[in-house]
């Protein structure tokens, strides 16, 4: 509760900036307040408190939401440099803040409403901020279509709760669990549909394929920093949510729903990693990247133990991690050479040898090479899945994996061993520099020794 | 502790190497690897005399999975260390003076590339197996990558995504095995998989995830495609450290890593028979169309893959012949091919053309050239008291013993090995001198150094193999005596 508060708060703070004239402390104000926010989130590790039946924070929410934060910082350490969007800045962070509240609220919620209040809280800010470059007509369309489909997503979602509530009773999920329990796996077909309408809704914030179309476009038209955010931590929010509703409440009746969900990963896992190989742009092929990523990390609901949590949560630490390092490197590149598909990065090895070095090591870690970080969680969760006995699936994985190295290393190929003619020299601070190289480091590390993080939940 | 100092020593090396930026590294590089090969000697003695815990370092890695930094070195992990460290100063010495672009990270990765295979020769930890196997991959893709020749990219894309589709399967055959260990504490451990209790069923699939891993990288018939073009596009040391050492990796997997966990798949019609019929397809094949070659150095890379093949099929007939002949034609087989493949860089360099129809009368003009040249062909095509009589004889052996009519075709190879060898050390060699080899300059004092060894090496092995027999002799009988445990051998 303690971080929803602090990041109200730093929100409004920062939204106020311009009015009270300290708008040049702002950065250090909102990193600073952000590492109040990550210190009282850790803070609640093993002292589980529930608040009017509405929001429990235990170890799951508190391991995610530590996850989100220091993406976030990160993500505002990042984004501070020379190639922020054109908005202004402080109400940039206000949005980005509020909406990582909702991102917080969905980790953390104990009843349905705060399942939607937060997918509420945590999208409206992104509408307006997926189409914070005014005048560009993709960042509009983005806006729009990300709003649409948040729209119709939003409606499936409240029916889906609709039809459970009729059938229960309740929001809160522990009743849910109960209701389940006590039907001993045969449930009536108003609860399944509900069931099944809440998996639909969810697989849209995912972006899982059927349900996919809207994420190259939006990824697309965005502000690269902005798609960067909906990359990293709307996608962890939205897995929070949609594993710890279903293990809560629908693990009991999982026979009802996996075959759907079977079927959902399947399609994500080959249509994500086809397209992504089709793509010219280097933003939407992270983004249909970034769909098959999801497949992935989807096997863990096919499992539901503090395995699966684990490794869900390895990997989507691991994924976020590689994936903000290469959409600021592509947000370097694309603004110092105006060029958006994979020709922009030609010679970068010649040009800014550090970053191509960096660059390099994040698509390994996508690809899930060792040594870097990808490897580890990819084993992990392949080794979740195959102690159920998914073979099929895991299989299904392995083999999109291997399609996926065919676009992660387009681009290392384009650094290293394309020419490009284009003469504007590429030069990044030093600081940003550092933090990428911080970041890098952690990929490799934790590659090498994932020990560190591997039993967070017990 | 050894063993470790034998994978650090190449890494940290390798890394040094990155930051150089003139051609000093040469000799830095050339350096580092002779160490390496002293300190490898070093292991062989420790070997000898019995010092056996020096050689082993156990630590646990990733607990929760019972994966720890498992490293020994057997009898069969020391012939393969050895032929390493041998062959790596050697390619290095032979890349000297080439003028590579950016040498610094060319010869760092070099000694990373040596760095992973050595660890892939001595890990007994499946996990830490897996690991190194996929990081033989990274140096040697960026190495064909940015010194590769015409149409690099679709190569080393082929290269990289056929290698990788292999070692994925095998990497779930590997956690599928991790999961029947126990009963409570799952491991990686060698041991445990030697321990294990599997259906013939299961045998089967793991065989084949397995052997799909092996047989890319080898390569054997059908999965062999990538393979001449990867050779023929790579930089000399690059194909030096495919064909020397990297496809060695294949053989030694299926000796350390398929034998003793899957013997009933192995013995089975549907496993191991057709394993060894898709090599002595291979064999014919690759040897067919190696007669037909024009370009040298793709004549050797279909060589080498009927050479592989031979090699593969006897060491899946299970014999003990079959088993030493293996590791003993893998020593001669990377000396060989390191031998042909230097020639070639020698003669391209020179004349600037590797096709066979534009050299001719290269020995008027090289004498000593043609010497070194002849006695690694006649190593090659398997004439007594050279480095592949041995080998190929006990593998034929162990052939014989398991099927007549297998090994009867196998033995064709024979033929056609010499057709091929011959007939392009004719026509390179003999005959008037063509327009490009009209000047031709003997062998100078650095490319002699590459040479000589080779030949002292091929001399030794040939004449007096049990020196390295005896080596693997203990590791062989171990995996022998702990089949036929279980199972009765032919």
């Amino acid at each position: 509760m303690n971080t929803i508060i602090t990041l109200s708060v730093l929100g409004i703070i920062s939204m106020l900036s311009d009015i009270l004239g300290y708008k040049k402390f702002i950065l250090p104000i909102v990193i600073g307040g952000l590492l109040v926010a990550a210190c009282s989130t850790v803070a609640a590790w093993n002292v589980p408190q529930q608040y009017f039946n509405m929001m429990q924070f235990d170890n799951y929410a508190v391991a995610f939401s530590t996850l989100i934060i220091v993406i976030l910082i990160l993500w505002v350490a990042l984004s501070n440099q020379q190639y922020a969007t054109e908005f202004n800045r402080a109400d940039q962070y206000a949005l980005i803040l509020f909406s990582t509240v909702g991102a917080i609220v969905l980790v953390s919620f104990h009843s349905l409403v705060m399942l939607f209040v937060g997918i509420e809280v945590l999208s409206i800010p992104l509408y307006i901020l997926a189409g914070s470059r005014k005048t560009d007509l993709s960042s509009n369309e983005a806006s729009l279509k990300y709003f649409m489909m948040g729209a119709f997503t939003t409606g499936i979602l409240l029916f889906g709760i609709t039809l459970i509530y009729g059938a229960t009773g309740s929001f809160d999920i522990s009743i849910i669990q109960t209701y389940v329990a006590n039907m001993e796996g045969d449930v009536t077909p108003m609860f399944y549909t509900g069931v099944i309408f809440l998996l639909i809704a969810l697989s849209f914030k995912i972006s899982a394929v059927p349900f996919h179309f809207w994420a190259p476009d939006v990824y697309q038209g965005a502000p690269t920093m902005i798609t960067t955010f909906m990359a990293t931590i709307v996608k962890i929010a939205a897995f929070g949510a949609f594993y710890r509703l279903f293990s809560i409440c629908f693990a009991n009746i999982m026979d009802n729903w996996t075959f759907i969900l079977s079927i959902v990963i399947v399609l994500t896992i080959v249509v994500g990693n086809i397209l992504a190989v089709r793509q010219t742009n280097v933003k939407r092929m992270l983004a249909y990247s970034g769909i098959s990523q999801a497949g992935y990390m989807l096997m863990t609901l096919l499992v539901l133990n503090n395995e699966s949590t684990n490794a869900l949560l390895f990997y989507a630490g691991s994924y976020a991690l590689s994936t903000i390092v290469a959409f600021t490197i592509f947000n370097v590149v694309h603004h110092l050479t105006g060029d958006e598909g994979f020709d922009g990065f030609n010679a970068l090895g010649k040009r800014q040898p550090l970053l191509a070095l960096i660059m390099t090591i994040a698509m390994l870690s996508l690809a899930g090479i060792p040594p870097a970080v990808g490897f580890f969680a990819k084993f992990y969760l392949f080794e979740t899945v195959l102690s159920q006995g998914n073979t099929f699936l895991v299989i299904i994985a392995v083999l999109g994996s291997i399609v996926s190295v065919y676009y992660y290393f387009k681009l290392i190929i384009a650094m290293y061993v394309k020419e490009t003619t284009a003469v504007i020299p590429i030069k990044v601070n030093t600081l940003f520099q550092a933090i990428l190289i911080v970041i890098t480091g952690v990929i490799l590390i934790l590659g090498i020794n994932p020990s560190l993080f591997l039993e967070i939940i017990r | 502790m050894i063993t470790v100092l034998l994978i650090l020593i190449p890494l940290l090396s390798g890394i040094i190497a990155c930051f150089f930026k003139d051609k000093k590294v040469e000799s830095f590089a050339l350096g580092a690897s002779i160490l390496e090969f002293i300190l490898s000697i070093y292991a062989f003695f420790c070997f000898k005399t019995g010092n056996l815990e020096s050689l082993v370092f156990n630590t646990p890695w990733i607990s929760k999975f019972g994966i720890s930094f498992y490293i020994d070195i057997d009898g069969i992990s020391l012939l393969m260390t050895l032929l390493t460290t041998f062959l790596i100063p050697l390619i290095i010495l032979s890349a000297r003076g080439r003028n590579y672009s950016k040498p610094g990270l060319f010869y760092g990765l070099i000694l990373a590339m040596q760095a992973a295979l050595i660890g892939v020769f001595v890990a007994k930890d499946a996990f830490l197996f897996y690991i190194f196997w996929e990081l033989t991959l990274i140096p040697i893709y960026f190495i064909i990558l940015l010194w590769g020749g015409a149409e690099k990219l679709k190569v080393t894309f082929k290269f990289f995504i056929y290698t990788l589709f292999g070692s994925m399967f095998m990497l779930l055959g590997i956690i599928y095995l991790y999961l029947q260990t126990g009963p409570d504490a799952h491991t990686f451990s060698i041991d445990a998989f030697y321990n294990l209790q599997l259906s013939s069923g299961t045998q089967m699939w793991i065989f084949w995830a397995f052997f799909l891993a092996f047989a890319i990288k080898l390569p054997i018939f059908p999965f062999h495609t990538w393979q001449p073009d990867t050779y023929t596009v790579s930089p000399m040391p690059g194909t030096m450290l495919l064909s020397g050492i990297m496809l060695k990796m294949g053989i030694y997997g299926i000796i350390r890593w398929m034998i003793p966990i899957v013997p009933y798949a192995i013995l089975d019609k549907w496993g191991g028979s057709l394993a060894i019929i898709l090599c002595v397809i291979g064999i014919i094949y690759a040897s067919i169309i190696a007669i037909l070659q024009n370009d040298f150095k793709r004549l050797i890379a279909y060589a080498s893959i009927a050479h592989i093949g031979l090699i593969a099929a006897g060491v899946f007939t299970l014999s003990f012949e079959g088993l030493q002949g293996g590791v003993l034609q893998m020593l001669a087989h990377g000396i060989n091919v390191i031998g042909l493949f230097f020639i070639i860089e020698i003669i391209a360099e020179r004349t600037n053309t590797r096709k066979l129809s534009e050299l001719g009368g290269i020995r008027t003009k090289a004498p000593q050239l043609a010497t070194f040249f002849v006695i690694i062909v006649f190593s090659s095509i398997s004439i007594p008291l050279t480095a592949g009589f041995s080998g190929e004889f006990l593998l034929f052996v162990g052939l014989f013993k398991y099927n007549f009519w297998i090994a009867g075709v196998a033995c064709l190879s024979i033929v056609l090995g010499a057709v091929y060898m011959l007939y392009s050390f004719q026509k390179a060699m003999l005959g008037n001198t063509s327009e490009k080899t009209s000047v031709f300059q003997d062998l100078k004092f650095n490319e002699k150094a590459v040479l000589i060894p080779i030949v002292i090496l091929i001399f030794l092995i040939g004449i007096y193999p049990k020196v390295f027999l005896s080596v693997s002799e203990p590791a062989v009988h171990t995996i022998i005596q702990e089949i036929s445990n279980t199972y009765t051998l032919k």
